[in-house]
């Protein structure tokens, strides 16, 4: 029997009741779909049909730069958070339909490159909301990751600019808060096993009006985290460093007339959108693809796939992430695809065109594909605290298929590098500090990451993070002023911990902390790799090694300095393998440890990790091997055995014709012990994950997905992946102890005891 | 005509082969998967990423667990130039990591000139200072 059909007319009446009488206005399918720019609106048509003039643009362009510049200078001078302070922050402007036209120079691409989701929402939701509507003098908080963002630690400051009594552009400021009052402090709970562990979930909503701070909200917010001071400070900064570019850009608006401005701020999208086009023109049609494999949840060691083939075909590229993880649904590592997204623009901007003008449009020629519940593609329920595993892979992974793609071309736009290490890695705390504060967040040795050999050159040391170009990682003094952690020792460059190859990459440091003058302080740490290498190396270097969790507890490490200075030398691997700290428990561990108590003079350890290698390490100049021994980045070890350079420990001179004879050898063993490929993947190749290991993801073919629920292997349909449970580790260790009791007992029984 | 396609691999257009770069050896034709012209071997990754701490003592040491992580190592059978490395858990099949459609990029190379030798940057300008005569 065919259903009745309903009348056109009450149709439409149902779905106009249905849109009028939403339950939850959750984040909006189309909007966080949607990574691109919209149309020309009508006044965007007219003024392009009049004729944009190019040196007007460029002007005024370089003028809301300029304004841009001195936003994004206001917060890193005013901001309390540490992250403001080191260049975790950005200040943007979007034009009226929310599109991002420009950030400021120094500023954290992904910050903007987020703020168009929630502005988007603020245009659709409230404007016409007679309980909210958007007025001149308005602004919006916002930091939910799932209504655009990155982690729900970045809170943004947005503002309607209003010029003759109409919206012509939108104004951002963000940063990396730290403390939202999630369930760890400092923003990033590794132990969240549902989103309501996060803390703080702001979707858009109106906090400021008439240009002033509503001190109800103020002080909800300020009563829904750990430290009050800074949720104040910052808001305040955020907004008056939006109220100085709103200031600055209606100079401009004197100076040069509405259609120059809002020409200009559509020009630069509509300019980099061809751009790119040409640029993927320039490539070969075909695929490159690429996989890692992340191996922590931060609570247990798994294996997940994050996989990317990136297909060119004529001026479309597809980049499909179809085969990664599935997401979990009770650990905290999930991502969502606008995150996802906006952290790929990032690469781009940072690692691929760094020459173009940061906009929505980089993005727009590109689709990206992704299999729903993935752990790349999280639905709305799971948490993402602690997206920033998966996202620090979308910020640097796309080097390696895009270098495949562009190797080739006759120009570059920038080096083709290995990637930069990719994982947080920064000691989180909190607790109450020597002036009696409650705190929690994190350091900025998140900003020290390890650039990845170039193809002209080794990486740099330490660079940057991978989110942004411009961060520091900040004064060690500044930071014990406010704090009571205390630095043990210099930033000292690892030793042997870079990946090898003919260029090699930039080396980390070691970050060795403890604290002083609190009754009440912890350590945090949310990292992957210790098991598997986190990063790769390009045309044959090597990845990096992995990189453990090193402590000395049940000690104060203040006392023993005070008796015997001189017997510490302050290096984890002397002081991890020589002991000097008599009577105290030395351990390595994950980098993954959720929120942990510490005694005053405990040390805890980790490494800014480094980049990839770059090319065969046989191709490696012998000149450089001995100046990375010089240097001490290397030890004679390495440089004997990795690069099989002969050199006089004595006076660091290299024997050339020794080394000529070592490489030779070398060459003539690898021939030796190589297998053709067909003969070599007949015998490697397994039809499924070994039992062994708890995988996640694709193994062969992606339409089938591996993962464990329960403890349990499953095996998925790509379009019927379910959230993967895991089981609480506490839980897994006591019958895991539990086990070996009745086993004890068991042996005790036959003996009679 | 001949696309350099990676720091160790060609494409030779003509004939349309996979070459080493270094040694000029034919690999395997270009429509097939590069990897199937080279000699593989799969590495303990302690050989390369060394423990640092006392393994007797530590469960971490700075090296991989080779139960869950080897190094797919590729060599050109020639000249045993080291081409690739594939960081990979056991039993994983290896990526096709290179797919060219080989007809569109002759189309594309036809009116292009050849790129004898790959274009290189160079690192950005160290900031100076000038005092007393001199500048560092």
């Amino acid at each position: 029997m065919n259903e009745p059909k309903t009348a056109f007319d009450e149709q439409k009446i149902r779905d106009k009741f249905l849109e009028e009488n939403q339950l939850f206005l959750s984040p909006d399918p189309a909007i966080m779909a949607d990574h691109g720019f919209g149309p020309r609106s009508a006044t965007e048509e007219a003024i392009f049909k009049k004729g944009m003039d190019p040196h007007l643009a460029n002007e005024v362009r370089g003028r809301v730069l300029a304004a841009l510049d001195e936003s994004n200078t206001m917060i890193e001078q005013m901001g309390a958070a540490p992250g403001a302070k080191w260049g975790d922050m950005a200040a943007a402007i979007f034009t009226a339909q929310g599109d991002l036209s420009m950030i400021a120079p120094y500023g954290v691409f992904a910050f903007a490159g987020a703020c168009h989701y929630p502005i988007k929402f603020i245009i659709k939701y409230w404007t016409n909301e007679p309980t909210v509507g958007v007025r001149d003098g308005d602004a919006f908080i916002h930091n939910d990751s799932r209504y655009g963002g990155i982690h729900n630690t970045d809170q943004s400051c947005i503002m309607p600019l209003f010029w003759k009594g109409r919206i012509i552009a939108w104004l951002s400021a963000t940063i990396h808060e730290g403390e939202n009052g999630s369930c760890e402090p400092g923003g990033m709970p590794a132990a969240a096993e549902s989103k309501f562990d996060e803390g703080l979930k702001m979707s858009p909503f109106k906090f400021v009006e008439n240009f002033k701070i509503r001190r109800d909200l103020l002080t909800f917010l300020q009563n829904s985290v750990r430290d009050p001071k800074l949720q104040s400070e910052d808001m305040k900064v955020k907004l008056h460093s939006v109220l100085r570019l709103r200031e600055r850009v209606m100079r401009i608006l004197e100076e040069f007339g509405e259609e120059a401005l809002i020409g200009t701020l559509r020009k630069n999208l509509e300019d980099v959108d061809a751009e790119v086009r040409r640029r993927i023109r320039e490539l070969p049609d075909g695929t490159t693809r690429v996989a890692v494999f992340p191996d922590s949840t931060l609570r247990e060691n798994v294996l997940m796939k994050w996989s990317m083939a990136v297909t060119v075909k004529g001026e479309k590229m597809t980049l499909d992430m179809r085969g990664s993880s599935p997401e979990f649904l009770n650990r905290s590592i999930n991502t969502n695809q606008a995150s996802t997204k906006t952290l790929i623009l990032s690469d781009y901007l940072q690692n691929i065109w760094p020459d173009l003008q940061p906009t929505s449009a980089v993005m727009a020629p590109v689709e990206i594909l992704f299999d729903e519940r993935s752990l790349l593609n999280g639905s709305f329920d799971v948490p993402q605290a602690m997206s920033l595993i998966p996202l620090f892979k979308a910020m640097t992974i796309l080097t390696v298929p895009m270098a495949k793609f562009s190797y080739m071309l006759p120009h570059h736009y920038t080096a083709i590098a290995a990637p930069q290490y990719d994982q947080p890695a920064t000691m989180i705390y909190g607790g109450l500090t020597q002036n009696n504060e409650n705190v929690g967040n994190f350091c900025a040795d998140i900003n020290g990451n390890g650039q990845g050999g170039r193809n002209y050159c080794d990486g740099e040391h330490s660079l940057c993070p991978p989110f942004a170009a411009m961060c520091d990682i900040g004064e060690m003094e500044i930071t014990e002023e406010e704090l009571p952690m205390v630095r043990l020792g210099a930033f000292t460059l690892t030793k042997d911990r870079a990946g090898f190859g003919k260029f090699r990459g930039g080396s980390g440091y070691e970050q060795i902390v403890t604290s002083r003058r609190t009754g009440f302080w912890g350590f945090m740490t949310g990292c992957t790799g210790s098991v598997f290498t986190p990063t790769l190396g390009l045309f044959g270097g090597y990845g990096p090694p992995v990189y453990p969790l090193c402590k000395i507890r049940n000690v104060d490490i203040f006392e023993k300095l005070k008796t015997a200075p001189q017997n510490i030398k302050f290096d984890i691997i002397d002081l991890m393998n020589n002991r000097p700290v008599e009577g105290a428990t030395y351990s390595t561990h994950d980098m993954g440890m959720t929120f942990e108590l510490a005694k005053p003079g405990e040390v805890y350890m980790i490494c800014q990790g480094a980049g990839g290698g770059y090319g065969d390490v046989l191709l490696r100049d012998p000149a450089l091997v001995a100046k990375d021994l010089e240097e001490d980045l290397i030890s004679p070890e390495t440089a004997r055995d990795i690069y099989k350079v002969v050199i006089d420990p004595a006076t660091l001179v290299v024997d050339e014709a020794a080394t000529q004879a070592l490489r030779d050898a070398e060459r003539r063993a690898r021939i030796a012990r190589g297998k053709p490929f067909d003969e070599f993947v007949k015998e490697w190749n397994t039809a499924e994950p070994p039992e062994h290991l708890p995988y996640f993801g694709s193994w062969d073919n992606p339409k089938v997905i591996y993962g464990m629920s329960g403890g349990q292997r499953v095996k998925m349909d790509s379009d019927k992946i379910v959230s993967m449970f895991m089981p609480n580790p506490k839980d897994m260790k006591i019958a895991e102890l539990e086990n070996e009791l009745a086993q004890v007992r068991a042996q005790l029984a036959k003996l009679g005891v | 005509m001949k696309v350099l396609v990676t720091e160790n691999l060609r494409i030779n257009l003509d004939t349309e082969l996979w070459e080493c770069r270094h040694c000029g050896v034919e690999l395997i034709s270009a429509r097939e998967n590069y990897k199937r012209g080279l000699l593989v071997y799969n590495r303990d990754p302690r050989e390369i990423h060394k423990p640092l701490l006392d393994p007797t003592r530590y469960k971490h040491t700075y090296s991989p667990n080779p139960d869950w992580c080897r190094i797919l190592e590729y060599y050109c059978p020639k000249c045993g130039t080291m081409m690739e490395t594939e960081y990979l858990p056991p039993g994983h099949p290896p990526l096709r990591d290179i797919e060219f459609d080989i007809d569109a990029l002759k189309a594309q190379w036809k009116d292009r000139e050849e790129v004898v030798e790959p274009t290189l940057g160079e690192a950005p300008k160290r900031k100076s200072h000038s005092h007393a005569g001199h500048s560092h």
